[in-house]
């Protein structure tokens, strides 16, 4: 796969004045298939993006006047304690969600595949946590999580166990949120994984068995090294969508401290890196600082993403 | 293939039948989980909000659900904003499918100049927190005077990421490379290879993908909620956040009686879907 990253020698073959343009000509059909996507963003996406970079040089209340700060906003989120323990929350939260929800999905997936009756049944209603609105499924674990009503505290009382503040202490709230993240994502990995593996040709678990694989052997040689694209896939969207997320622990927290719907609960235990950037910006209408947190927050999103992307692609591959 | 799988799965069960057992109750167990929260929404939505926070906790469902629907229709244009919500839903549907699956199949196909660059930026732009953006976004959208129409929920939602990013790892497994050189020396130009040799072999990657997408902006909520300034003309889920506080403290009952109505459409559009991506039980692997 590496040398069809190259450029295609033909190319080099032109002439030099015309080299470029007869490029874009042979392959013209191409970048018009790919551009829809890049003109929305340069019509859409390019300019409040810059507007966001341009502001967190500024100091600016939203009102006033913007004032130059050169990177002194920067400066400050290096240093600012908050910032570090938002991300900090944040990854403990996408740790407790996202990895045994990959393994939940892929198990899954993998039974939901070679279970021959009722796979419509189970398919739709894996999938069923994923189609409703995160506000909704908030509010419900609101009241399951509930300290004096919730379903949780009163299974643990009925098997005699002390009841949990979980809205109400820090690692109540990750769990929480965790375990939310959990169940309204296992299924629809689950489905993506169930689309790999029906890529998969049934003759190579043929030739598997006739080999006389055992089911774990088949799993690690066949399956999963050809499900590395989808395993890619779901690790990496699981990444950005994890490290951003933050209406999860607003909902569910909106309710437990007085001070701001965006603190994210007691000892702002569930204030997620997103969180904090709504912080800073409406409560504070900082908005200068806010932009500095979104960038401090798309540089710790594309880190993670690219040691998970090496993590599961070979060498060489892209 | 067809015939390989008729000689082998009646032997694959009939010697995994105790393993057959215990999977279905595995599955059973996920299941219930799955659906739990989905029969707590139920329980709510049939009792009033003073019963919901009582203890101990309602376990079986209530006789408020009419209460709690007329309410519902009293206080929003549930299906109004309906009519805009599937509007939305299906044109951005429609576009999101045609154009990612388009750009995913060249970039997971084709090679060109640039291709590496352009796709690590695809990757970059699919990284940018997009709440950063919702303030300048607004300005421009008002700018340009969509504000308040759907228009501003469907044109810069057109194509995404996200979505080409799935095509492209789906269709690297599944086209495989004979079947396009076939094509090409069959004399297939771009487009043809496209909708004849691409498209049919990724119909559930597309199936997934149009579920997905039709499903977030079904439930899309921050933009709308922004992008749509009158009241009376918004989406589902906006008009289902005018519930909250709409008689001083927020009745969980109308709320959920909501929230669950407004999932009708999208079980509907999954139920469709769906038979896409598993496809027939005689595709894929079966062990």
């Amino acid at each position: 796969m590496a040398t069809a990253l190259e450029k295609p020698p033909v190319i080099a073959e032109r002439t030099p004045a015309a080299g470029p343009r007869s490029g874009f000509r042979r392959y013209w059909h191409l970048y018009a298939a790919i551009s829809p996507f890049y003109l929305l963003f340069l019509a859409f996406g390019l300019v409040p993006v810059g507007f966001s970079l341009y502001l967190s040089f500024h100091r600016w209340d939203g009102l006033g006047s913007m004032e130059w700060a050169g990177l002194s906003q920067y400066q400050y989120l290096l240093s600012d304690s908050d910032f570090w323990s938002s991300i900090g929350n944040t990854l403990l939260i996408w740790a407790l969600a996202t990895f045994p929800m990959i393994f939940l999905a892929m198990v899954t997936a993998v039974m939901l595949n070679s279970a021959v009756r009722f796979k419509n049944g189970y398919r739709f209603a894996y999938f069923l946590p994923n189609v409703t609105s995160v506000v909704a499924i908030a509010i419900v674990f609101g009241s399951v999580f509930s300290t004096n009503f919730g379903l949780v505290n009163a299974l643990l009382q009925a098997v005699g166990l002390d009841q949990v503040a979980w809205l109400n202490t820090p690692w109540g709230i990750k769990v929480a949120i965790a375990t939310l993240m959990t169940w309204q994502w296992t299924g629809y990995n689950a489905i993506i994984f169930l689309a790999g593996l029906q890529t998969i040709p049934g003759e190579l678990y043929e030739a598997a068995r006739v080999d006389g694989a055992n089911p774990v052997q088949t799993f690690f040689r066949i399956t999963l090294p050809m499900l590395r694209p989808t395993l890619l896939f779901v690790l990496v969207v699981s990444t950005v969508t994890g490290l951003q997320s933050f209406t999860e622990a607003q909902v569910l927290l909106q309710n437990t401290s007085n001070d701001s719907t965006f603190s994210g609960g007691p000892d702002h235990a569930g204030r997620t890196m997103v969180l904090y950037f709504f912080q800073q910006t409406f409560d504070n209408n900082d908005f200068g600082y806010g932009a500095a947190v979104a960038w401090g927050i798309f540089l710790v999103v594309v880190i993670f993403s690219i040691i998970n992307w090496r993590l599961v692609q070979r060498r060489g591959e892209d | 293939m067809a015939s390989l799988q008729h000689t082998r799965r009646p032997r694959g069960i009939k010697g995994t039948r105790g393993r057959g057992i215990a999977l279905h109750a595995v599955l059973i167990a996920g299941l219930l989980l799955s659906a739990f929260p989905f029969y707590w929404a139920v329980i709510m939505s049939t009792h009033t909000s003073s019963e919901i926070f009582s203890y101990p906790p309602k376990l079986l469902p209530g006789s408020h659900f009419l209460q709690n629907l007329r309410s519902l229709f009293d206080n929003i244009d549930f299906f109004g904003s309906m009519l805009n919500s599937l509007l939305v839903a299906s044109a951005v549907t429609f576009l999101v499918l045609f154009f990612d699956s388009l750009a995913a199949f060249v970039f997971a196909k084709f090679d060109f100049p640039g291709r590496r660059a352009l796709f690590v930026l695809l990757m970059a732009i699919f990284m940018v927190p997009t709440q950063m953006a919702i303030i300048p976004q607004f300005v421009m959208m008002a700018k340009i005077g969509w504000i308040g129409s759907m228009t501003a929920l469907i044109v810069p939602a057109a194509a995404n990421a996200f979505g080409i990013f799935w095509m492209r790892q789906y269709m690297r497994s599944a086209i495989h490379d004979e079947l396009l050189d076939a094509s090409r020396i069959d004399g297939a130009n771009f487009l043809r290879q496209y909708w004849h040799v691409a498209l049919p072999v990724v119909r559930p990657g597309l199936a997934f993908l149009g579920i997905f997408t039709f499903m977030g902006q079904w439930n899309d909520y921050a933009w709308p909620l922004v992008a749509l300034t009158n009241p009376d003309n918004v989406t589902l889920q906006v008009a289902l956040s005018q519930l909250n506080g709409v008689h001083g403290t927020t009745d969980y009952g109308m709320v959920m009686t909501g929230a669950l109505l407004a999932l009708v459409p999208l079980l509907v559009v999954f139920a469709i879907g769906a038979k896409q991506i598993i496809g027939d039980l005689g595709k894929g692997a079966i062990r």
